[in-house]
């Protein structure tokens, strides 16, 4: 009971800024597992974080990896002349990871790693990093995304954040954490529902939808600064931002004409808005296209929702989803090859994806009341939102189907999430 | 004569008081016939001992807004599954506040419209919307005017009902009439 209690007061304390964090457990492996040791960095033992955990646990959540037990090796290696090759294939390593950290002259740490290949014996990648202390995760998560890239080809979305809002009794809050969960800030909190979070292209804003003056308003709100706008605060509801690639415009759904319909008004509330469609239908839930030039949307145009495309410069719309009778929610692959969005079949609710050229759709959630999904930067992942057990829940799905993540938010309900952009900082 | 006068009076006032005053001016049309009732039942000759005077209507029936005896004080509309169609009974409900902002011109409402929490939320904010819109028209086509209706919507974000069960799901399918002081 006093535990309890001291769980509830610890988690009153975090309430104000560093919210707390999301737990992430991975179920199911990629078809291949790259199996690689990661090797105890020298002197990263004295840091306030260390650098190899972070960077092992990035790479076993991929579900891509699987990492050897770096243990019992005498003397520890942190140069490639130091490694015995034979000894780590034998653990069946492929690959080995090695490196060490020292103080730079600017007071900074210098920390440089090395891939080093175990069969062919020689050097992958190879790196030097300068942190603060305060960067010292974000480093490891730069170090796993180069392990990532380059063991897999694809990109990796270690150093990336996510945004989501959670519910706790009346309290909303909207949080940013890392990718791995870690270290949730809350940049928004409030007795109103908070719905639709996006980020700009940059990731140093937010767009949302919040309920505070008792209707739902547009916000866009500085990451750095703390600082918002009310940029869509029209005649009846306002709603669905979507950023242009440039990050001057979103996309909105207003309804100051009647009617849900979408419009493109600018990111700073400057002007006024330009509608895009022109139906008597509902239109919503418009996300741009990776080159910028196209919208998909929701519409019930047709009778029931439907997904649809229309260019930014407006004109015919058409229609993109014609499998089953409820299809919503649509969100680009970053890499422009397809998209994904919620599919109703038989009453249940899951997260599918379309491949714009071949048009096959396959279901990659089987939760039944998912929704919301949202692309990693990589096009690899698939975030959502879910219940289980009473309980709202963040999820990722692989691209493939294979690997499943669900995230859970130490205390509340988890929905509404959002992948950022990769930024290099 | 008297006699006769009071009989007529008599009758009106029990005429009066057998219908139900269904918006604010009926009421009130009820209390100015009982107050110039009284006033013609008063005798000249007591002219020099205590004076009434008429009751101001509002302070006598009190705001019919939020009397649980009128019509006005509902608010709510409720919806079929993926309908917006305002249902034969609702009608009067409806027609009851459209009256009541014809005839009081210079007040607003806003009609807030939800949904049940199945499937997207921003969809669920356009259909909860399209309920509101739904009200709002078949207020305008009874008299309210455009300007004195704002429509918005919750979605499925302010649930009334937080089961999720079809009981739960129909109470949210639905759209509240709200005035500035509720």
């Amino acid at each position: 009971m006093i535990r309890l209690l001291a769980v509830w007061m610890a988690a009153l304390l975090c309430a104000g800024s560093a919210a707390a964090s999301l737990t992430i457990e991975i179920v199911g492996a990629g078809a291949n597992q790259v199996p690689v040791a990661i090797v105890p960095f020298r002197a990263e033992e004295g840091l306030s974080q260390r650098i190899t955990p972070v960077v092992a646990a990035d790479l076993a959540r991929s579900g891509l990896f699987r990492t050897i037990d770096p243990g019992g090796i005498n003397p520890v290696p942190h140069e490639p002349e130091q490694l015995n090759f034979a000894q780590w294939r034998a653990r069946g390593a492929e690959a080995v990871v090695i490196g060490s950290v020292s103080k730079a002259p600017d007071g900074r740490y210098d920390i440089r790693f090395r891939v080093m290949d175990a069969v062919t014996q020689k050097q992958v990648a190879g790196f030097v990093y300068f942190a603060t202390e305060n960067q010292l995760r974000l480093t490891a998560h730069k170090i796993a995304d180069v392990i990532y890239e380059k063991l897999t080809g694809d990109t990796g979305v270690f150093a990336t954040r996510i945004a989501y809002v959670v519910k706790r009794g009346p309290r909303y809050e909207l949080h940013v954490a890392d990718a791995d969960g870690y270290g949730a800030q809350s940049v928004l909190s409030s007795n109103e529902p908070i719905i639709s979070p996006a980020w700009s292209p940059d990731g140093t804003r937010l767009a949302y939808v919040s309920f505070e003056q008792k209707k739902p308003i547009v916000y866009v709100q500085s990451l750095t600064t703390g600082g918002r706008q009310a940029v869509a605060a029209f005649r009846g509801s306002n709603s669905a931002p979507a950023w242009s690639r440039d990050g001057r415009r979103l996309a909105v759904t207003l309804t100051r004409d009647g009617g849900s319909q979408l419009f493109l008004i600018n990111a700073d509330g400057s002007g006024s808005p330009v509608r895009l469609t022109q139906s008597s239908a509902i239109d919503t839930e418009a996300n741009f296209s990776p080159d910028g030039e196209s919208i998909l949307f929701t519409s019930d145009r047709g009778g029931g929702p439907q997904i649809y495309r229309i260019a930014v410069s407006g004109g015919p719309v058409q229609r993109v989803t014609f499998e089953g009778d409820y299809n919503v929610s649509p969100r680009h692959s970053p890499d422009g090859k397809s998209f994904t969005f919620i599919q109703r079949n038989r009453g249940r609710f899951n997260v599918a994806v379309q491949d714009f050229a071949t048009r096959q759709v396959q279901v990659l959630s089987d939760g039944g009341i998912d929704e919301s999904p949202s692309f990693a930067p990589n096009s690899k992942l698939i975030l959502y939102a879910t219940v289980v057990g009473g309980r709202g829940i963040l999820a990722a799905v692989s691209s493939d189907g294979r690997i499943r993540q669900r995230f859970t938010a130490d205390i509340g309900d988890a929905r509404e999430p959002a992948w950022s952009p990769v930024v290099n900082k | 004569m008297k006699r006769l006068l009071l009989a007529l009076v008599a009758t009106a006032v029990l005429a009066a008081c057998s219908s139900t005053p269904t918006k604010e001016q009926d009421g009130a049309a009820v209390e100015d016939r009982n107050a110039a009732a009284a006033k013609q039942q008063k005798p000249p000759a007591e002219a020099s001992g205590p004076t009434t005077a008429p009751l101001e209507p509002k302070t006598v029936s009190g705001n019919p807004l939020k009397d649980p005896s009128n019509i006005l004080s509902k608010r709510s509309v409720y919806f079929e599954l993926d309908s917006n169609v305002v249902k034969d009974e609702f009608k009067p409900l409806v027609s009851a506040h459209a009256r009541y902002l014809q005839q009081n011109r210079s007040q607003k409402v806003t009609i807030q419209g939800n949904a049940d929490e199945r499937g997207s939320r921003e969809y669920n904010l356009a259909l909860g919307q399209r309920r509101a819109d739904a009200v709002k028209q078949a207020m305008q086509l009874l008299g309210a005017q455009s300007e004195q209706i704002e429509t918005v919507s919750f979605g499925e974000e302010k649930p009334r009902a937080t089961g999720h069960d079809e009981k739960s799901w129909a109470e949210n399918r639905r759209a509240d009439i709200v005035y500035p002081n509720d």
